[in-house]
């Protein structure tokens, strides 16, 4: 099972990222707020957007938190000192703050897929958090109710999709998918884009794009050169490349 | 005054015969010699906490009539992948006294302990009436040993492989069970990873009526389910395998059948990958249901609502923390019978909470619910308040196990140390049999459970307190105590030393990542004969480094024994004064 960090994860970090002494509730201090983070994608692609309200009450600027529930200083114009790192000309979705107490994830959709086409309405990203220094023995779970956790989260084979020119990182479930015709449905779902029809000899002739994934052995291949359950178990990710580049892949071409 | 009672020893022995609780037999044993002598003739099953703390030899000496034999090994903290592989638990040479001299031997349970094929094999051929096996998160067998006992034991009753690691070379050991065979009655397989022979199986549930508990692992598909379940429609606790497949209507409504056809089913588990669409099937028999455990069900808030608000009757719920808090407001509202709740993590080691499961959903757990004994809780924040509010909604809880997913983890209001809050639950709760601790937590914490934790018997400290003194409340307070195990805190030699006589009362001490010197170590060993002083650390021999230096792990336990022989390289028993007389007249 897979989470999906969408626009709440902020609201999942603030309860972690508490910052100074306690007590003082009141809007205007700097104690006892939340510090907002967003993270878009995984650090190694993509955008990384940190958002920090700034406001000018005090004489020394100083890093104003918000609250669960958004506060926007009516004097200041938060968008303009927003510090975001991005590629530029691209524009980060527009949070949905909730000023719901309760931690929601959208662990629903990864349910629902199953059933239906792939389709990530409220995240337009994945997000795999850090993975945490472990302590030998904590939490203490006992180790078949650990692998059993991560046997049911490996039962689904994940791999990161990108697309060139895309700011964020997908991540699909190949056991979703029956064969190629739906994968590359679901692609071109998420992606909004049209890939085209696959022909063995000219690869994906007359789109604009050509779906492609590494393979085990680390070569770039063209999605749909080998049979599907191979592909399945030896596919490590997928990117979708402008087909001017995919020209050269493929086997046999 | 004197009384001389001359009963004849067969009506005594008639008299202890319903004497079944260890504790009055042991006192019963207490009362004079010759009450001794009837007692132990008569005694027909015996439980040995600590495999370590008494050789088979005096056991078989002193019980010669056994039956029934229930043995632990490694401590606790093995559960968590604390005691190296390796460290011990071997039932070996139980089991090799046992096939010599108790041929009447009935039923072993074993928990903790590394078995092997050939033990089991022993096993089988040795005691003619064998019923019951129980192996607890048990390893060292494969499924040839598990073969060995369907070929030879004809009137088992019980095979329970609870937990255990079980090489699993080929689901054919079942078909081992001969056509003969009929007397089943509880068959728990949950643990093994391969499919074991379905046709065999279901013959097998087929011709023993007896049968009353099934739990199947994982590979058995959930559309041969109806069919195993019409073979045994008098089951009682049921395990399903993988609860998930293709959706198709027959399916459902064979298996909405095959369960409702189950008249007797009060326990449900198993549920591995659940797709939510079949759980509807289990609806219509919610009601009958007191026991559910869905702590490998990946199901969602919505959906454990539905399904345990039909659970009226429902005593036992273990459950994943995708419940939430509102599903255990659902749960407090529904289930006013409910004596047992454990919630356990889906994603122990995100860094983010996955969920919305905070303190609340505990609280109002312990304000619906008036009859919750036992507490298993992790979750990522707490605060003395909720504590405070738990502990007097339910002084009558028992057991009481929290774990705050971060070590240390203060009152998330407050940002104050949870002392207060755990000093409520002591104080309250006069019966608290275990406590298990978590976040941040000062030597306040320890003087609240000295103080008041006058039942406790079991303790589980990490990552908690500031001094010795903190360890010195707990061993100088704590009457009943009988395990306590510690990791990851700052105590040292002075509160283990002033105490050392609380350890014999007591079963076992573990203190791993603490502050106990080498020293302290040895000097306990020489002083407390009665105890084995075992320094665990695979840095090497501990007389390599210097004294003062502190063990990796220190498991200490009162045994009449003396010090085990089969100590692998990293195990130390500190000797006691004669035996080091002995060393140096070498």
């Amino acid at each position: 099972m897979r989470r999906q960090k969408g626009p709440s994860l902020h609201m999942t970090w603030s309860c972690f990222l508490k910052i100074n002494a306690p007590h003082s509730h009141s809007a205007s201090g700097p104690s006892n707020g939340w510090v907002s983070v967003s993270h878009s994608c995984p650090p190694t692609r993509g955008t990384f957007s940190f958002k920090a309200a700034v406001t000018a009450t005090d004489t020394t600027t100083k890093v104003k938190m918000e609250s669960r529930s958004v506060i926007y200083a009516n004097h200041l114009n938060l968008k303009a000192t927003e510090l975001r790192l991005g590629l530029p000309g691209t524009t980060e979705e527009p949070k949905k703050e909730k000023t719901v107490h309760a931690i929601r994830n959208n662990k629903r959709q990864v349910r629902q897929t199953s059933e239906e086409s792939i389709s990530i309405s409220k995240a337009s990203h994945v997000h795999t958090p850090p993975a945490k220094a472990k302590i030998v023995g904590w939490p203490p779970i006992r180790s078949y109710r650990k692998n059993s956790l991560q046997e049911s989260e490996g039962d689904g084979i994940y791999v990161k999709v990108s697309m060139d020119g895309a700011p964020y990182l997908r991540k699909i479930d190949l056991k979703l998918y029956m064969g190629y015709p739906q994968l590359l449905k679901a692609l071109e779902t998420m992606f909004k884009l049209t890939i085209g029809e696959y022909s063995e000899r000219e690869g994906y002739k007359g789109s604009e794009y050509a779906p492609t994934y590494e393979d085990k052995d680390g070569d770039w291949m063209l999605v749909g050169d080998v049979p599907w359950d191979m592909f399945k178990t030896s596919c490590k990710r997928l990117r979708i490349m402008k087909a001017s580049e995919a020209r050269g892949l493929g086997c046999g071409v | 005054m004197a009384y001389t009672f001359s009963f004849p020893e067969e009506v005594l022995e008639h008299v202890f015969s319903f004497i079944e609780s260890e504790k009055d037999r042991s006192a019963i044993s207490l009362v004079c010699k010759s009450w001794y002598e009837i007692e132990r003739w008569c005694r027909r099953r015996v439980f040995v906490g600590n495999c370590y703390a008494v050789s088979p030899v005096m056991v078989i000496k002193r019980f010669p009539e056994l039956r029934s034999i229930a043995l632990k090994g490694k401590p606790h903290f093995a559960d968590f992948n604390l005691v190296p592989e390796g460290w011990g638990g071997y039932v070996c040479p139980w089991i090799a006294a046992m096939a010599c001299a108790l041929p009447c031997l009935e039923e072993i349970r074993l928990k903790r302990m590394v078995i092997t094929d050939e033990s089991l094999e022993l096993v089988a051929k040795s005691f003619k009436n064998f019923k019951v096996l129980v192996l607890t998160s048990c390893e060292g067998f494969t499924t040839d040993g598990l073969a060995a006992i369907a070929a030879n034991c004809r009137n088992l009753k019980e095979l329970d492989l609870q937990e255990s690691e079980v090489e699993d070379l080929s689901g054919h050991w079942l078909s081992h069970f001969p056509d003969s065979y009929t007397s089943l009655v509880s068959l728990n397989i949950s643990c093994l990873g391969n499919e074991v022979s379905l046709s065999a199986l279901e013959r097998l549930l087929g011709r023993c009526p007896n049968l009353q508990t099934l739990r199947l692992n994982r590979a058995v598909p959930l559309d041969r389910l109806p069919n195993l379940l019409s073979r045994c429609p008098q089951l009682v606790e049921l395990g399903t395998g993988v609860y998930s497949t293709e959706l198709r209507p027959e399916v459902f409504s064979n298996l909405e059948a095959a369960f409702s056809g189950c008249k007797q089913l009060k326990s449900l588990s198993g549920f591995w990958d659940v797709l939510p669409s079949y759980l509807p099937a289990v609806y219509p028999i919610c009601s009958r249901l007191t026991s559910l455990n869905l702590s490998y069900a990946t199901i969602q808030t919505y959906d454990l609502i539905k399904l345990i608000s039909q659970c009226r009757n429902l005593l036992r719920l273990w459950v994943l923390d995708y419940i939430e808090d509102a599903g255990l407001y659902a749960l407090a509202a529904s289930c006013k019978d409910l004596r047992e709740l454990r919630v356990f993590p889906s994603d122990p080691f995100g860094l983010d909470p996955n969920v919305a499961l905070t303190e609340q959903g505990l609280v109002s757990v312990s304000e619906g619910c008036p009859k919750l004994q036992s507490v298993l809780y992790f979750c990522r924040q707490m605060s003395n308040a909720a504590l405070y509010t738990i502990a007097r909604n339910r002084p009558n809880l028992t057991r009481f196990r929290l774990c705050i997913i971060e070590p240390r983890t203060p009152d998330y209001i407050t940002r104050e140390p949870l002392d207060s809050g755990f000093g409520a639950i002591v104080e309250h709760c006069k019966d608290l049999q275990r406590l298990s601790l978590s976040g941040l937590l000062t030597d306040r914490v320890f003087e609240y459970i000295g103080t008041y934790g006058k039942k406790l018997e079991m303790l589980s400290v990490a990552f908690a307190g500031e001094s010795d003194l903190g360890l010195h409340h707990v061993l100088s307070g704590c009457d009943n105590l009988r395990k306590l195990e510690i990791r990851d805190c700052p105590f040292g030699d002075k509160a283990l030393l002033a105490n050392a006589a609380k350890l014999e009362t007591m079963r076992s001490l573990w203190m791993s990542s603490c502050s106990v010197s080498y020293g302290a170590c040895k000097l306990l060993g020489q002083k407390m004969p009665r105890l084995n002083v075992e320094v665990i650390d695979e840095r090497g021999p501990p007389d390599s480094r210097p004294i003062s230096c502190p063990v990796e792990k220190l498991y200490i336990y009162r045994s009449i024994a003396g010090p085990r022989l089969d100590m692998p390289g990293f195990v130390w028993t500190m000797e006691d004064d004669s035996s080091l007389r002995l060393e140096s007249s070498r």
